[in-house]
């Protein structure tokens, strides 16, 4: 029997993402999430008879914009068509959507796997309607009687982002989907929540071994709903099709359904049941000319992509390549690490203002140092996002000034951290409230010092035996006496000149 | 034609109207009435509407007569729009705000929109009084009414014929009296075959001269709404009330719109009339022929050269219109799921989803709806399409660059407006497809996009014949110059329907 390792796993993805338009895609109701059901609806996001759309610019500005970021190639004539099928959440028996001439197509976006660079084709980014959303009342579709609809989702725009079947992993396609969030995200077309809807994938997954050229059966995976799914999804039904082919069977050409809660796929319907959608130009809204110089204009007024940013935090700080793509990654952290730097830039023009001058790029690599480190582990347990903490870039900035003009010790800081973190003070406050002004000044020092070594003269005995230890415990009970205020470099210093004097 | 001494105000046209209307000869509230009166006294056996709302137009009647009363005070009666206190009736696919709209289909007998159609929101902003709503075949899919899930509509000239379709119900109103102008809406003749049969004008504009927004959608590139009218005056009026630019139909034209009433007296003189050969060969009756011949010569008599001209493909318009409008019409049909509004069957407990909306489209749509559906459903499928559909879109590409070429030679098209006369109700073919024929002369303007209107040319058996004019995209004006001509020559004022009677 050949080994599961003699396989490889063909993934490609696609991806759904609400766009964030003020109003919808072909009628002007709002697109708030979480308004009372049934509010933000009219004739024409209900399907009501006689009811026509009209197409939200804007929506094909942020496909545009969209397609541009993932390094495709934009249409310069496309048309909207008609796919029909019945649902109960579709309001016209059909979705405005494209059919063979997408908005945006062959791009790519660039991905790294544990070091590994890779290029992830994108074949189309076509944009279309959202349905409306269907809740069954009940506590599960099965024992629901009664299925109610909320068509204020109905007719957001929405657009399809298609990958080539490019992946090779379950740690790719996750590579993929957070580089794809971070980027739509960036460029403001989306708020990419899976929690909430606004960003769906589908993944297809198939095998085969590792010498062949041939792609095997693919199966398509739905209800997906976070990134961890996605991961656990692709790597149970791999397995499954990899063990299902080991033992002499044939995988077939199906959609299986995710589930989370047990931890597998399920078959729901074969290829032969899909339905035909009977595409057909749609004649209510005039074929799509898209200027070059429109596009063009899109292209310009396109923000820095997170990858550029990366690079440049590299080039331009000296950060490490992995924090840099840390933070760049997500346009919250970005913004406020690049608020730190910002914030520490004018405290060294303004000569001094509360924390004095920092070298720009050292600065920088604190403030990413914080941000990777402390500031992502407060959020992380306490289970809330950077923007809803009350943690804003200007006391960052002016704790890495307090640290770098020897006015508390990074021990120190770290506490002053903490409450900041928790309170929203500033750590100037917390250090003058707390009294913990590090002391550096020689004098002050070598009095504790000396009062130290006087208190302590065994560890002192220890230390002229050659017991290096020794004075890390003086060390520490100089820590002590100060309650950690003490500068440790300057202490260092001083203690090895008083015992040097005694020996 | 005003001084007609012995009409009565339901049977006079919309100009001759508003002129008395404006000089105070007369009050909205008379004209109204007499208009309810002649529905009182003829409705019974013509059975033009499917829905009337008496005090609701009555009220409308007495508002216009505020707004005419207040400008005679001012004496600003030039303010007064041509459609102020002026009954009409709107097909039944014309949404109306808190008034039924059923496209006359099981399927939505209860319905009552919650918006006005753009039509009816300019006419009402007109000033218009609405009386109620026309009768029609179901979903706008027939050629005499009978499709209808109410009704049959008589025609006022013979009430044993058909007043043609699927606008019946509008045109037979206008005929009888008990309107005094219509909208239809016409898709492969809708407007222009009911005119034709009941003996009044009916213009189908260009696609995209007046808006869709709120008209029940048959097959969408094809679809179009437009005036049913006494004369080729009132026709010019509606038009212009109707006719412009709409933001929420993404297919309506920004072009301007031209004054239309001030082109019905130019005359044809110099104007080139063009004969397509394809369109006079058999399969008109005789007394068609004989009909549209004689207004020929009088429009060659009044001054218009007559010019052969050729629409080599114009056989295949009939074919490729029932292709078009069937695919689109079955995606159109599928929003009546019976979900959110519309029929749905009594004792539905236990149905899931995919059942409760078969049952409710099993039941609810009539057999030429569902035969159209099913018709659709297959040309789009994914093995038919190429073969279908799109063969069908590139051959009307073709059809509309034919149309255009043979418009550069002339400056309109004429034709029979139907190969008939109104049949009687048991001449009506049960083979749908000899049915399909009622359309042969007039798809082509549907398919092309191209305007073309419906006159009354003379009579044949007694019944009257209508001349179509098929003109150039939003060249509407030309129709209604040479329709007037038409109007002028054909000896119709004299000619009055059996039922009602109005006064042409």
């Amino acid at each position: 029997m050949t080994d599961r390792n003699d396989y490889e796993v063909v993934v490609g993805i696609e991806v759904h993402v609400e766009l964030a338009t003020e109003s919808k895609v072909f009628c002007g109701c709002k697109t708030a999430f979480g308004a009372a059901p049934n509010t933000q609806v009219c004739p024409v996001c209900l399907g009501m008879p006689g009811a026509l759309p009209v197409l939200n610019r804007r929506a094909l500005e942020y496909t545009i914009r969209a397609g541009l970021a993932l390094n495709c190639s934009i249409a310069g004539w496309t048309k909207f068509d008609r796919k029909n099928y019945f649902y109960p959440d579709l309001a016209k028996g059909y979705q405005v959507s494209q059919y063979d001439i997408p908005i945006a197509h062959d791009g790519y976006i660039d991905i790294e796997v544990d070091g590994q660079p890779k290029r992830i084709r994108v074949r189309r980014v076509h944009l279309e309607e959202e349905t409306a959303k269907l809740v069954h009342a009940g506590d599960d579709i099965i024992s629901a009687n009664q299925s109610l609809l909320d068509f204020n989702r109905s007719g957001i725009g929405l657009i399809e982002i298609v990958s080539d079947a490019d992946m090779r992993s379950a740690d790719e396609a996750r590579a993929y989907l957070t580089k794809l969030r971070s980027i739509l995200v960036a460029i403001g077309v989306s708020d990419c929540k899976m929690e909430e809807g606004s960003m769906r994938c589908e993944a297809n997954v198939s095998v085969m071994p590792r010498d062949s050229k041939e792609f095997g059966t693919l199966v398509e995976l739905k209800n997906i709903a976070s990134f961890r799914a996605v991961h656990r999804a692709i790597q149970y039904e791999s397995t499954r099709q990899i063990d299902l082919v080991r033992s002499g069977g044939r995988v077939s050409r199906e959609t299986r359904h995710w589930d989370d809660v047990r931890g597998e796929t399920a078959f729901m319907r074969s290829k032969e049941q899909a339905a035909d959608y009977r595409y057909f130009p749609e004649p209510d809204l005039m074929p799509l000319e898209i200027a070059p110089e429109w596009v063009e204009e899109i292209r310009g007024g396109l923000p820095e992509l997170p990858d550029a940013r990366a690079a440049r935090y590299v080039s331009e700080f000296g950060l490490p390549a992995s924090d840099a793509a840390l933070i760049a990654e997500s346009r919250e952290l970005a913004s406020f690490f690049e608020g730190v730097c910002d914030a520490l830039a004018k405290a060294g023009a303004g000569a001094g203002v509360g924390a004095g001058a920092v070298d720009r790029a050292e600065g920088a690599r604190e403030a990413a140092k914080w941000l990777v480190g402390d500031v992502s582990a407060a959020l992380k347990a306490s289970g809330i996002e950077l923007s809803q903490s009350k943690l804003a870039p200007g006391q960052l900035a002016e704790l890495i000034g307090l640290v770098a003009s020897g006015k508390i010790s990074g021990r120190i800081a770290k506490s002053v951290f903490e409450e900041v973190f928790a309170s929203g003070k500033r750590p100037g406050d917390v250090v003058r409230e707390r009294g913990l002004v590090q002391i550096s000044d020689a004098g002050e020092l070598a009095a504790i010092v000396q009062r130290v070594i006087e208190a302590n003269p065994g560890p002192v005995a220890d230390y002229f035996a050659g017991k290096e230890k020794a004075l890390t415990f003086l060390v520490g009970q100089i820590m002590k006496e100060t309650r950690g205020r003490a500068n440790p470099q300057e202490t260092n210093r001083i203690l090895r000149e008083e015992l040097a004097k005694r020996a | 034609m005003s001084g007609n001494a012995d009409a009565t105000l339901c049977d006079m046209t919309l100009h001759e109207l508003h002129d008395m209307l404006l000089s105070g000869q007369v009050s909205s509230r008379e004209i109204t009435s007499d208009v309810l009166a002649r529905i009182d006294e003829v409705e019974a056996s013509v059975g033009a509407y499917v829905t009337r709302d008496r005090e609701t137009a009555l009220k409308g009647a007495d508002a216009a007569d505020e707004v005419i009363a207040r400008a005679r005070r001012d004496r600003d009666t030039g303010a007064i729009g041509a459609l102020v206190g002026i009954p009409v009736v709107l097909k039944d696919n014309v949404c109306t705000r808190g008034m039924r709209t059923t496209c006359c289909s099981k399927m939505l007998e209860d319905f009552i929109p919650t918006y006005d159609a753009a039509v009816t929101a300019r006419l009402r902003e007109a000033g218009a009084v609405i009386v109620g709503k026309g009768n029609m075949d179901e979903f706008a899919m027939g050629s005499t009414t009978q499709t209808s899930v109410f009704h049959v509509t008589r025609n006022p000239w013979d009430l044993e014929r058909v007043p043609g379709g699927s606008s019946g119900g509008c045109a037979a109103a206008v005929a009888a009296g008990e309107a005094v102008a219509s909208i239809g809406t016409d898709t492969g003749g809708s407007i222009r075959q009911p005119a034709s049969f009941c003996g009044v004008v009916g213009l189908k504009p260009t696609y995209g001269r007046v808006s869709r927004y709120g008209v029940v959608a048959f097959a969408s590139s094809l679809d179009t709404v437009g005036p049913i009218t006494r004369d080729v005056r009132d026709c010019a009026i509606m038009l212009k009330a109707i006719a412009g630019r709409d933001g929420r139909d993404s297919t309506s034209a920004p072009d301007a719109v031209p004054d239309y009433s001030s082109c019905v007296e130019r005359g044809v003189q110099g104007l080139r009339i063009g004969i397509p050969e394809q369109f006079f060969g058999p399969g008109m009756t005789d007394g068609v022929r004989t009909a549209v011949e004689r207004a020929l010569r009088a429009l060659e008599d009044a001054g218009a050269d007559i010019v052969e001209v050729s629409l080599p493909l114009a056989e295949h318009a009939l074919a490729v219109y029932y292709l078009v409008a069937t695919a689109e019409a079955s995606s159109n049909m599928a929003r009546l799921d019976g979900i959110r509004y519309g029929y749905r069957p009594e004792g539905r407990g236990g149905m899931d989803v995919a059942d409760l909306m078969s049952a409710s489209r099993g039941q609810g749509f009539g057999m030429e709806v569902k035969r159209r559906i099913m018709l659709g459903t297959f040309v789009l499928s994914s093995g038919n399409f190429d073969a279908f559909y799109g063969r069908a879109l590139r051959s009307r590409r073709l059809l509309a660059e034919d149309v255009r070429r043979a418009l550069t030679e002339c400056d309109c098209l004429v034709s029979p407006t139907a190969p008939t006369v109104a049949f009687r109700f048991d001449e009506e073919p049960d083979d749908p497809l000899a049915m399909y024929l009622q359309d042969i002369y007039t798809t082509l303007a549907n398919l092309a996009g191209v305007p073309a209107i419906s006159v009354p040319c003379g009579l044949a058996d007694g019944m009257p014949v209508g001349l179509q004019i098929m003109g150039r995209m939003f060249d509407e004006a030309t129709l209604i110059r040479a329709g007037r001509a038409v109007e002028l020559t054909s000896g119709m004022d004299a000619a009055r329907p059996k039922v009602g009677g109005c006064a042409k």
